[in-house]
């Protein structure tokens, strides 16, 4: 029976969420890993009962979790992610070089096409690889030594490497963001790294138009065009359509473009997702009314039927957003306060498929047969 | 044997209750003990160069021993059972 499974990362654990095609009516399994911040879970393409999971606590540091039958059972594999070469330092907050540290692993990202391969996105920012089923994992350190590496800096949440796009028509071609360095591209499997943040203007730093320190939040791509690419900066929505050689801004009509979170249809490869956030001092949606926004056809619209619109002061972090691919495509998005929302067509209406989890970290959708 | 309690995370992490018996006088071999017994836990008590995560604080008798060297030997209570060797997350937060 064709259904979706959503994984979901919290402050305090995960959860997983499955439903049949309907998606009304749904199961809700957790929290595994009580008490842990678990920020990503992602299943593999290859593999649907192969999920993976990013553990960790500021006490007690960092572990990887691997489930083989679709989050029933988990067990640890590596955690030893050590940066290949001595890293140096990034500039801290105060503008002073600040020594590269390991704090945590952001983000998951399984491959297409081999489900003993993974890449990990950690901050301080770097990208990992495991091609043993997650038992050893290491660095693809061209990115970090690319030589604005001293220049990148955190942004509030750290200097994390949040995003990891996989081209499905070239295994060489990885695209990746970083807060705050900005969006990178590899052509070579990650051995180099080309910053593509032509176009992007940020007022947050000394040079609007640098090459480097752009707040990048959250990246989406439609599998069917790998060349486009939609960007949540800290403020602003950005489209490319020459693989992040030139962005331009698309966030005319939004009653904010500060946002976290950004994802594509799954059928409609220019409709876009955004949830608007007041602003980078007020983490909250304007008017404490939570909308999607949807841009079809170049015009966005508010989505608004289900969703709270008033006394709304929840936020939606970069990685809390994912669409399933059924026929009807499904948007999902999980709040700080708890509430994961779902939507069974397109956005057009919206319900919480559970409210009261611990703050939601990270909302991944798998869709299966 | 050393009665060794753990915080929650790491007797959830270890599929363990209550308290757990480990071989060893010094905090060293307790903490290797602990590692060998269940090695999810290497890592989550101290980093790969044997320095006790920040967080992480050990207690016994009633006494702070965060900072007392490795291969020194544990109070004579808990060597005789009598005291467990407690690891504590540190309170922080709110």
């Amino acid at each position: 029976m064709a259904g979706v499974r959503v994984l979901v990362g919290t402050r305090k654990g995960a959860f997983v969420l499955t439903s049949d095609e309907a998606r009304r009516d749904w199961k809700v399994d957790g929290p595994h890993f009580g008490g842990w911040e678990m920020y990503h879970l992602k299943g593999s393409p290859v593999d649907p009962d192969r999920i993976w999971a990013t553990q960790s606590t500021g006490w007690f540091g960092q572990l990887i979790q691997r489930s083989d039958d679709g989050g029933q059972s988990w067990a640890p594999v590596g955690k030893d992610f050590a940066y290949a070469s001595v890293p140096g330092t990034h500039q801290w907050y105060d503008g002073t070089p600040h020594p590269w540290e390991f704090a945590r692993v952001w983000h998951l990202e399984p491959s297409l096409t081999d489900r003993d391969v993974v890449y990990a996105g950690v901050e301080d920012a770097a990208l990992f690889k495991t091609t043993d089923g997650g038992e050893t994992w290491g660095e693809l350190k061209g990115l970090r030594e690319h030589g604005s590496g001293p220049h990148w800096q955190p942004g509030a949440g750290g200097m994390c490497l949040h995003t990891i796009i996989l081209d499905p028509t070239d295994d060489q071609r990885i695209f990746t963001a970083i807060s705050a360095a900005g969006a990178f591209r590899t052509d070579d499997g990650g051995a180099s790294w080309l910053p593509i943040n032509k176009g992007l203007l940020s007022g947050e730093i000394p040079q609007q138009e640098a090459e480097v320190g752009h707040c990048v939040h959250n990246l989406a791509m439609h599998p069917s065009r790998p060349d486009t690419l939609f960007m949540q900066k800290h403020w602003d929505v950005l489209r490319t359509d020459d693989a992040g050689a030139n962005w331009y801004d698309i966030g005319e009509g939004l009653p904010s473009d500060f946002g976290f979170p950004i994802d594509v249809h799954a059928h409609e490869p220019d409709t876009v997702y955004v949830v608007p956030i007041l602003s980078d001092s007020q983490h909250f949606p304007p008017d404490g009314r939570l909308r999607v926004y949807r841009n079809r056809d170049g015009a966005w619209e508010p989505l608004t039927k289900g969703l709270p619109q008033a006394n709304c002061y929840v936020n939606v972090l970069r990685d809390a957003m994912a669409v399933d691919r059924l026929d009807d495509c499904g948007v999902y998005f999980g709040t700080t306060g708890g509430q994961v929302y779902c939507s069974p067509d397109s956005g057009d209406t919206w319900d919480a498929i559970v409210r009261d989890l611990p703050a939601v970290l990270s909302v991944e959708v798998q869709t299966l047969a | 044997m050393t009665r060794v309690v753990l915080p929650y995370h790491l007797r959830s992490l270890a599929k363990v209750d209550g308290e757990v018996l480990v071989s060893g006088e010094t905090i060293g071999a307790v903490l290797a003990g602990l590692e060998a017994a269940h090695p999810v836990l290497r890592g989550t008590l101290r980093d790969a160069a044997g320095t006790r995560r920040p967080f992480v604080r050990f207690f016994a008798c009633q006494e702070d021993l965060s900072h007392t060297a490795y291969d020194e030997p544990l109070p004579a209570a808990v060597l005789e059972g009598r005291e467990p060797f407690l690891v504590v997350g540190a309170m922080a937060g709110g």
